[in-house]
């Protein structure tokens, strides 16, 4: 197959020793499998966040997004735009489609943007790494370069919200998306099919602020991970990676539990199954290690 | 400010929200069912829930619906939007009123969340990249050393973890880099502010 290529929007959280990085790593190795090849937008900014709205407001939030799509049209105008956080990918996206169906917004953007000499049109496709994969791909496609199948481990699909809501990916349903499940099946592990929490919010950015509120949310969604087996956490977003994994010990601490689950990206289960070495994977990147697909990583 | 936004709308706080909020005007179409209060994670914490605010709109009770801590608890998990059977873009006109009354002053001043977003926007605006570690401590300071040195010590685990597997950088403090086109990000913001105020009535 000949190489794919897209403009990307890797969004602040991929950046060198930002909480996401390993995400990069793992995304980079990933791709290499793959052929695919990514044309990182020139000088991008960040999308606002769900958080920016409260400061940010309306013009100034969709004007950020505006100027790194602008800036995609510019070099990279007939690619579709690729984003791995869910968070960028929804504000760009969200931003494009209330632009694109009003004139007095398009013709705002456009007297912003004229300000630092870019022009916004909005046609490329704005999509989620995971959409690439499922739908330029496929699963018996992105099977196939499977070396180092992930037997016998059980994962439960986190999927979160913002991948899955308000847009979606196509053909899965809101409330039980399976696409985390058939792609943890397609790399030979056993998706923890049952598991019930796979869409429940873990706070979002209210982890900073409303630490004990999020705290709830996020042990519900580790103890049904337990509660169905599950040995870890795959997720497509930076922000439940971050809260799922890292705040484990301030929960153990706050309800006496013993929590200890590694939280992963698709694209690390990916990387392993596709050959690569831990560091690869970007697994040296997780708090809460990984041993068994350290382990597979190790295996030559 | 406040005053004369009453007198404008004739105390017809419906009115001002469909013309200053965003997606305000969708809040009519409400029917009352409150499958989004129920969806909500974090229902139980909602002095007023969305089905809720969307009546006391109604019944134009403005200061308690902008000065409310309610809207400050969305998370943006979109739960409310996908099953609200009339399709209101719910999650959009509470941060819509969160902004509302954040811009014309009113909001709840302690609520965390309001401040937080404060910080994380002016952080992004300065260098048009998100800067972590800045963006932590500003946050763990807020209230000042004293509670800033006790959050900072409870965080401290969370905090050399991410430094230890390399996802926090410790020079973001001084050395952090940001987009290159900051000035371009400066000049930009500055129209869409100017551009917001009229639209929004601010100016």
């Amino acid at each position: 197959m000949a190489t794919k290529e897209y403009s990307f929007y890797p969004g602040c959280s991929s950046e060198r020793k930002a909480s996401a990085s390993n995400y990069m790593v793992s995304v980079e190795t990933m791709c290499k499998t793959l052929d695919v090849k990514l044309n990182e937008i020139p000088d991008w900014n960040c999308c606002g966040a769900s958080i920016g709205y409260a400061q940010g407001g309306e013009l100034p939030r969709h004007a950020m997004n505006a100027r790194n799509i602008a800036l995609s049209e510019k070099s990279f105008g007939n690619q579709d735009i690729v984003a791995t956080c869910a968070a960028c990918w929804l504000g760009a996206k969200e931003s494009q489609e209330r632009i694109n169906h009003s004139e007095s917004l398009m013709g705002d953007i456009n007297t912003i943007l004229g300000e630092i000499g870019l022009k916004y049109e909005g046609k490329q496709h704005i999509r989620h790494m995971v959409e690439v994969l499922i739908e330029d791909f496929g699963y018996d496609e992105l099977k196939k370069p499977v070396k180092k199948p992930l037997e016998g481990i059980k994962i439960a699909g986190y999927v979160g919200c913002q991948t899955n809501r308000p847009f979606g990916v196509a053909g899965e349903s809101f409330e039980n998306p399976k696409y985390l499940d058939k792609l943890v099946e397609t790399m030979g592990g056993e998706p923890v099919e049952k598991y019930d929490q796979k869409v429940t919010c873990c706070g979002g950015a209210l982890a900073f602020s409303e630490p004990e509120k999020s705290y709830v949310q996020i042990k519900k969604i580790i103890e049904s991970a337990y509660d169905f087996g599950a040995e870890m956490i795959v997720t497509p977003c930076p922000v439940c990676q971050m809260n799922v994994e890292v705040y484990q010990d301030q929960i153990n601490k706050k309800y006496n539990t013993k929590f200890k689950i590694p939280v992963l990206y698709y694209s690390q289960l990916m990387a392993v199954a596709y050959g690569a070495d831990a560091k690869g994977a970007g697994l040296d990147g997780n708090i809460v290690r990984a041993t068994k697909l350290e382990e597979i990583a190790a295996r030559k | 400010m406040t005053t004369q936004a009453v007198e404008k709308y004739h105390n017809d706080f419906l009115k001002e929200v469909e013309q200053n909020v965003e997606m305000g005007s969708w809040v009519k179409m409400c029917m009352q069912c409150g499958v989004c209060s129920g969806s909500c994670p974090l229902g139980p914490h909602w002095d007023h829930p969305p089905q809720e605010i969307f009546m006391m709109i109604r019944a134009g009770k403005r200061e308690e619906v902008l000065t409310s801590e309610s809207m400050w608890m969305c998370t943006s998990c979109y739960n409310c939007v996908v099953r609200c059977p009339r399709e209101l873009p719910i999650t959009h006109i509470m941060h819509g009123l969160a902004n509302y009354a954040h811009r014309l002053g009113i909001a709840h001043k302690q609520n965390p969340t309001r401040r937080f977003a404060t910080i994380f926007w002016n952080n992004i605006a300065k260098s048009g990249r998100v800067n972590e570690l800045e963006l932590s401590v500003r946050l763990y300071f807020m209230d000042g050393i004293v509670k800033g040195i006790k959050t900072g010590l409870a965080m401290l685990p969370v905090g050399l973890g991410m430094l230890k597997t390399k996802r926090l950088d410790p020079m973001g403090l001084v050395s952090h880099h940001g987009c290159k086109g900051k000035a371009d990000i400066h000049k930009m913001l500055k129209k869409a502010n100017e551009l917001e105020d009229k639209r929004k009535g601010y100016a």
